[in-house]
């Protein structure tokens, strides 16, 4: 039988994978807005989870909310990757560096 | 199923400044380059109009409505009228500045005047979905102002470093709010509150779930260490947006943190104190030291930003009414100095250039002694020497921590302070003792330089006479 515990466990696992790969991507913008997704999914996983295992339906209404916003926000991010890449000619993490200090 | 109509009348301003920003948006469309002005003019009236509303709704009680997702009540009116004033100074200081960078388009007005609504909407979240919402505006617009200057390589890179780290912001916050969800089974705030007074329910998933949730308010702060994205952001950013960015998303972020920790999640305070403490050390050690080595001035006063967020948060930590008042004058206060600085930037800036570093302020006595004059106020403000109000609100917030026994945490908050003065007193000895390098006043209207001046003023008046807008403070938490 597959719990509640089960459901939470893979969000975990989700949710980290998403924020690792933030973290060790060194190479390109788009792998970033990837793994930004794989969050917020993660993130909607554990309130569907959540909402079916307490029969509530609070979290599935959250889960609409969330997945507009993320639309809008990989919108954002891909309208800022093309200027981006317009001035830089790059879309490379590692090329990031202008500013320091 | 029967469907009730939700009283709207508390949310009138978020509903004005809704229609008439799309109106703006509308409008903008079929105006001429040289009719931009009218943008402008519209923008401040949907400033004074929601300011009108917000003033004469006289609530004094704490009013629920949408079925508890939108809260209006004392406090939120007074931050509320604060983020107007605020969006509406850095309006006219940006006028002539984004006109001489060919900056002076309608997208400017329209992204700031949705942020502020998102600003809005979180300081009235009744809930946690309505906070989530008003939070997603208010960082999607900002992004977009940052990428805003298209020509920019560094805006561009400041966008993206400022978009990914909000990103990760947003769903730590979301995954923190969906445990709690998980743990309580409500969303709305007062509800969530209920549960955690009736039962004793300081588990480990409550405390993962807080974590998250202490992890998204400071990444949205900018405290250490979850700062990476402020210095870029300030530096990228051309200098209009920075002022925004500088200014009105800490009186959001200050909302967020009352909302969430303290209306929400008040009776865990045990849980989010420390964690609190160990953000707010950090943030004014690293802010002010850091900001010593910088000779960039928007990267600097990134870093002192960031140490007068560490305060905010002091005040907040203490956990009693005195405190969070204290934190609130304090971020009143750190909204008025930021902006007068940032528009003493934007004056000393021509077209193409941006007065961003240090050397640009040598000498500027001799240039203007009067513009001088007030950035010497406003950076002895910002560095707590009396009788400017930086002073006034770093004592009440020192003062709030001894009272509820944190008297280490205000030593430590005062010696670092002190050490933070000596990159403000540099400014001071760039401008009166050093040569400058360019000759000629810088060129500013009429109305720039009769705004800065009220706002160094001001600066000079909140410190004399702290009483009227402390005791609002005090009177918004009772």
């Amino acid at each position: 039988m597959i719990g509640l515990s089960h459901y939470l466990t893979l969000s975990a696992i989700l949710f980290l994978l998403g924020v690792t790969g933030i973290f060790i991507n060194r190479r390109n913008v788009i792998l970033l807005l990837m793994c930004i997704e794989l969050m917020l999914l993660a993130v909607n996983f554990n309130f569907v989870a959540f909402s079916r295992f307490l029969n509530n339906l609070d979290g599935q209404i959250f889960v609409f909310f969330i997945l507009t916003v993320a639309a809008a926000e990989a919108a954002i991010g891909l309208a800022i990757l093309v200027v981006l890449f317009r001035s830089k000619n790059s879309i490379n993490v590692d090329e990031l560096d202008s500013m320091k200090g | 199923m029967n469907f009730v109509s939700p009283d709207l009348s508390p949310a009138f301003a978020e509903m004005f400044v809704l229609g008439m920003t799309c109106l703006v948006l509308v409008v903008d469309v079929y105006l001429k380059d040289s009719q931009r002005g009218i943008t402008y003019v519209l923008s401040m009236l949907t400033l004074l109009g929601a300011a009108a509303i917000t003033a004469t709704s006289g609530v004094v009680a704490r009013e629920l409505t949408f079925s508890g997702h939108f809260v209006s009540d004392p406090m939120g009116d007074v931050l509320k009228l604060v983020v107007y004033a605020t969006t509406a100074v850095v309006f006219m200081y940006s006028r002539d500045y984004l006109r001489k960078n060919d900056l002076f388009k309608g997208e400017f007005f329209m992204l700031a005047l949705f942020a502020m609504l998102g600003i809005m909407v979180m300081i009235s979240a009744g809930s946690m979905l309505s906070l989530y919402l008003g939070l997603e505006l208010l960082s999607l617009s900002m992004y977009a102002l940052v990428a805003f200057q298209r020509d920019s390589a560094q805006a561009a890179e400041a966008a993206m470093k400022y978009f990914v780290l909000g990103a990760i912001a947003s769903g730590c916050l979301l995954y923190g709010i969906s445990l709690l969800y998980g743990m309580t089974g409500t969303i709305s705030l007062s509800g969530v509150s209920a549960i955690f007074s009736s039962a004793d329910q300081f588990n480990i998933p409550v405390l993962f779930g807080l974590s998250f949730v202490v992890v998204g308010v400071a990444f949205k702060f900018g405290a250490v260490p979850f700062h990476a994205w402020v210095p870029d952001v300030y530096q990228g950013a051309p200098a209009a947006v920075t002022l925004f960015i500088a200014s009105a998303p800490k009186i959001a972020a200050f909302a967020l943190a009352i909302r969430l920790l303290v209306d929400g999640l008040g009776d865990l305070q045990g849980g989010w104190q420390d964690m609190l403490v160990a953000l707010s050390v950090l943030s004014i050690i690293i802010g002010n030291l850091v900001a010593i080595v910088q000779t960039n001035i928007k990267r600097m006063l990134a870093y002192s930003t960031i140490s007068h967020v560490g305060f905010i948060l002091l005040g907040i930590l203490t956990g009693s009414q005195e405190g969070y008042a204290a934190a609130m004058y304090y971020a009143i206060a750190y909204v008025v100095m930021t902006t007068g600085a940032f528009g003493l930037i934007i004056i000393l800036s021509r077209k193409g250039y941006e007065a961003e570093h240090l050397d640009d302020f040598k000498g500027l006595n001799s240039r203007s002694p009067w513009l001088a004059g007030m950035m010497l106020m406003l950076v002895f403000s910002m560095a707590g020497i009396p009788p400017f109000v930086g002073f006034y609100a770093k004592l009440t917030v020192l003062m709030g921590l001894v009272e509820v026994g944190l008297t280490w945490l205000a030593v430590l908050a005062l010696v670092f302070s002190v050490v933070g003065a000596f990159y403000y007193l540099r400014v001071v000895k760039l401008m009166y003792f050093d040569e400058a390098r360019e000759t000629g006043e810088p060129e500013a209207a009429l109305d720039i330089r009769v705004l800065l001046s009220a706002n160094a003023a001001l600066v000079l008046l909140l410190g004399l006479f702290p009483d009227g807008l402390m005791s609002l403070c005090i009177k918004v938490f009772q």
